[in-house]
C-alpha cells in the first residue's frame, strides 16, 4: 500500500512551496491552524504568497507572523479584523484583501475541491460584497456568482492520521481543514499522532488518504 | 440585572424548546445564559451543534471554542462538522433562529451589523449568511448607540448585511415585530412609556400591543 511520506515541517515546505504560491491554510483563528507548518513556512525564503484562510492569525502568531515577515501579498478570507496588523498592512498598501462571507468562502473551497467552477448564492445580494459581481435571477430570486477557490498547496491540521494519510479531526479544530484538503494540488497535513494502518475506525475517517500528500508531526501547541 | 443581560433575557424568551439556534457576537452571546441548553440546541458556525455551558476553571479545552473564540463545552448528543457543512445548515434554512446584534435597523427591518465604524472593510465572518439563512432573525441590541443616537432609523447610514429584514427587534425599552417590511411595537418594557420610545426611535412604527 502507498504509505505516505512522513517528513519534517521544513522538508515539507522546502519540497512544495515556491515564490508567489497560492496557499490554503486551515484554522478558525488559531484553532485548527497548522502552527508547525506555518513556522516552517515563515523560516523559508519564499514569499509573495496569496493566502486563502479565514483569518490571518493573531499579531505575530500563526499567519500573523507570516504577515509581519512581508510574505503575504494577497489574502482571501472572511474575517481579518481580529488581527489589527492586517488592518495596518492594508492601510499601508502592503496587502491586497478579498473579503468573502464565511459561508460563501467555505462553499467556494468545497467547490474547488469538487471540480465545480463556481456557484450562485443568495448570501450577499444587495450588499457591498456583491458589488461588481454577476447576478442571476433563478425562479424569481436573486443570486450572486462566486467562483470556486483552489490553491497550489494546502497546509492543514488534523488530530490523528494513519500511515496511509487517512485523517480524523478534533472538535472545533476541524473547521476549514477537511475542505481545504480537497482543494489544492498538494496537501500537507500536520497531525498530533500517526497510527498504524487499520488503527483508525473506517467509519470515523473524515479525510480519506487520497487527498493527502505529506504528513508532518505537530510540534506547536495552541 | 445589567442592561445587556436584560436585553438577552428578553430575546431568549422568544426561543422555543426543540429549536436549533445560533447567536452572534455582542449582546447575543449572553442569550445562552437564559435558555435551557438541554432543550434548545445551540449551533456555532465554526462547526458544532450542541454547545454547552462555559467550562469551569481548569477544564478549558483550547481546541473547543465558539465563533467568538470563547471556550465552550459540548452537550450530550453534540456533533462536529466542517465549515462548509456548518454554513449549509445556515444557508439551507435548517437553523430555527439566530440572535444577532446590530449597529442600525431601518424602518423596513433591514439590518446593518457587519462593518466596524471608521475601519476599512476587512471582516464579515458569518454575519451575512446568518442574517440571510436563519428561519427567524432576532435582533438583540441597546435601543440607542453609545453616543445616544437612535439605532432604529429611517435609513441606515452603515452598509446593510442582507436585503432580508429581521423578524424581531428586542431592546431594553421595547420589542418590535417586523411584518411585511413594517415595524410594529408589540411590547413596552416595564417602567417605560411610549413617549420615551418614540423619542428614541427615528423610524416610523405602528403600535400593536
Amino acid at each position: 500500500m502507498p504509505i505516505k511520506e512522513i517528513v519534517s515541517a521544513d522538508e515539507a515546505i522546502a519540497k512544495t512551496i515556491f515564490d508567489g504560491a497560492t496557499i490554503m491554510v486551515g484554522g478558525f483563528g488559531l484553532v485548527g491552524s497548522p502552527l508547525t507548518l506555518i513556522k516552517a513556512l515563515n523560516r523559508s525564503k519564499a514569499g509573495n504568497f496569496t493566502i486563502i484562510s479565514n483569518n490571518l492569525g493573531e499579531p505575530g502568531r500563526g499567519l500573523g507572523e507570516t504577515l509581519r515577515l512581508n510574505k503575504v501579498k494577497r489574502a482571501i478570507g472572511s474575517f481579518f479584523t481580529s488581527n489589527p496588523e492586517v488592518v495596518e498592512a492594508y492601510n499601508n498598501n502592503m496587502l491586497d484583501v478579498e473579503l468573502i462571507p464565511q459561508g460563501t468562502f467555505a462553499e467556494a473551497i468545497r467547490s474547488g475541491g469538487n471540480g465545480i467552477g463556481g456557484f450562485y448564492t443568495p448570501v450577499g445580494v444587495g450588499t457591498l460584497l456583491s458589488k461588481n459581481k454577476e447576478l442571476k435571477n433563478i425562479r424569481g430570486k436573486d443570486f450572486v456568482f462566486q467562483e470556486a477557490l483552489r490553491a497550489d498547496i494546502a497546509l492543514i491540521k488534523a488530530y490523528k492520521a494513519d500511515k496511509l494519510g487517512n485523517l480524523v479531526y478534533y472538535k472545533t479544530a476541524r473547521n476549514f481543514n477537511p475542505i481545504m484538503a480537497t482543494a489544492a494540488d498538494i496537501v500537507i497535513a500536520e497531525v498530533d499522532e500517526i497510527r498504524e494502518i487499520g488503527d483508525l475506525n473506517p467509519e470515523e475517517i473524515i479525510t480519506p488518504h487520497l487527498y493527502v500528500d505529506y504528513l508532518v508531526l505537530s510540534e506547536e501547541k495552541l | 440585572m445589567n442592561v445587556k443581560d436584560y436585553i438577552a433575557l428578553r430575546a431568549a424568551k422568544l426561543l422555543k424548546p426543540g429549536w436549533v439556534i445560533n447567536v452572534g457576537v455582542g449582546i447575543p452571546t449572553l442569550v445562552p445564559k437564559f435558555v435551557d441548553l438541554d432543550s434548545v440546541y445551540l449551533h456555532t458556525e465554526n462547526g458544532l451543534l450542541g454547545v454547552g455551558k462555559p467550562p469551569k476553571n481548569g477544564e478549558v479545552d483550547p481546541n473547543l471554542v465558539n465563533a467568538a473564540k470563547e471556550p465552550i463545552t459540548e452537550v450530550k448528543g453534540a456533533s462536529y462538522f466542517d465549515s462548509a457543512s456548518s454554513f449549509s445548515m445556515i444557508r439551507g434554512g435548517h437553523i430555527d433562529a439566530v440572535v444577532l446584534g446590530a449597529l442600525q435597523i431601518d424602518e423596513k427591518g433591514k439590518i446593518a451589523n457587519w462593518i466596524i465604524p471608521n475601519q476599512p472593510v476587512l471582516g464579515v465572518g458569518g454575519a451575512m449568511d446568518l442574517a440571510y439563512g436563519a428561519k427567524l432573525v432576532i435582533i438583540a441590541t441597546t435601543h440607542t448607540s453609545k453616543e445616544g443616537y437612535p439605532k432604529i432609523v429611517k435609513n441606515t447610514t452603515f452598509p446593510i448585511t442582507s436585503l432580508r429584514p429581521a423578524d424581531w427587534i428586542v431592546t431594553e425599552l421595547a420589542s418590535f415585530k417586523v411584518e411585511h417590511e413594517r415595524l410594529f411595537l408589540v411590547e413596552i418594557a416595564p417602567g417605560v412609556d411610549l413617549e420615551t420610545i418614540k423619542h428614541k426611535t427615528e423610524a416610523d412604527f405602528e403600535v400593536k400591543i
